[in-house]
């Protein structure tokens, strides 16, 4: 079944805030084995010029995922989780976020396309601070595959 | 200076069952596909696969110890082509990643273009990361 292209263009509301902590950077960094001490000691992070310990570059996953669960689990837009894999994933970065960080998630579908009987569905998310400043920008596209070939795309 | 064509750093990195264990935990993906055997072959896997999430993050280590601060990172992006599969062992499986520099320009920024190998084959299309060189 063909997602509905009305979709298209829909902002939805933004997401509770979150805050960004050292040891959920610290959390993440170890789960991806980094050991940058940027990632876990204050004082180094201070010497190179930023507030608090910095987040590793794909860190916001933890809230980009979150935000994109609310559209996959909109019942108008019908969108069926157990067929849908991560096409791609980019991020753009205004600035570097640092624990202490307030952030709001508000995403976008950007476009919906049916090719070759996959649904792709392209979302963007801006991450903004409390200053309300865009500080990360995501780019995800969601593929909801046809179930007769479920080994093709998975991730 | 660095040059197109400069080769970054590699790293090989082991990803066994734990590890997406604790990956699920600290992303909060908990996506059963990536720790339920029975669930991942029942959607046609050959097995738990690893985060998506967690290749990209583990492509971006060649890029954040090559730059040390994640702060000169300005882009970076990802296609998810194919599976990376973590079979229940002690060895689970080995990710081979490496980096290469695409473009210099004269904005200061840097184009990198990085591989991620698993069993041979690529498992990211068009991985890329623009960084600002110091």
């Amino acid at each position: 079944m063909a997602l509905d292209p009305s979709f298209i263009g829909r902002s939805y509301p933004a997401s509770p805030v979150y805050q960004v902590s050292r040891a959920k950077i610290r959390e993440f960094a170890e789960a991806i084995g980094d050991d940058n001490p940027l990632y876990s000691d204050p004082a180094a992070a201070q010497a190179a010029g930023y507030s608090d310990v910095v987040t590793p570059p794909t860190f916001l996953t933890i809230i980009n995922l979150a935000a994109i669960n609310v559209v996959i689990e909109d019942p108008e837009l019908g969108l069926d989780y157990s067929r849908m894999v991560h096409g791609d994933q980019s991020f753009v970065y205004n600035r570097q976020v640092c624990a202490g960080d307030e952030l709001r998630v508000v995403v976008h579908i950007e476009d919906i396309m049916h090719r070759a009987s996959n649904d792709f569905i392209n979302m963007r998310a801006d991450i903004v601070d409390a200053d309300d400043e865009i500080v990360v920008i995501s780019y995800a596209q969601l593929v909801v595959r046809d179930a007769a070939k479920p080994e093709e795309a998975a991730v | 200076m660095t040059a197109v064509g400069d080769e970054l750093p590699s790293l090989s990195v082991q990803v066994t069952r734990k590890d997406l264990v604790r990956y699920a935990g600290a992303s909060l993906d908990f996506n059963p596909i990536h720790w339920n055997e029975p669930f991942a072959k029942e959607v046609g896997l050959p097995d738990v696969i690893a985060h998506g999430m967690l290749t990209m993050a583990l492509a971006g280590r060649v890029v954040t110890q090559w730059v040390s601060d994640p702060g000169k990172v300005l882009q970076y992006g990802v296609r998810f082509t194919r599976p990376v599969v973590v079979p229940n062992d002690d060895k689970g499986a080995t990710v081979e990643l490496a980096g290469k520099v695409r473009e210099v320009n004269e904005d200061g920024t840097v184009r990198v273009d990085i591989t991620a190998k698993f069993d041979g084959k690529t498992v990211l299309g068009k991985a890329q990361a623009l960084l600002k060189l110091p």
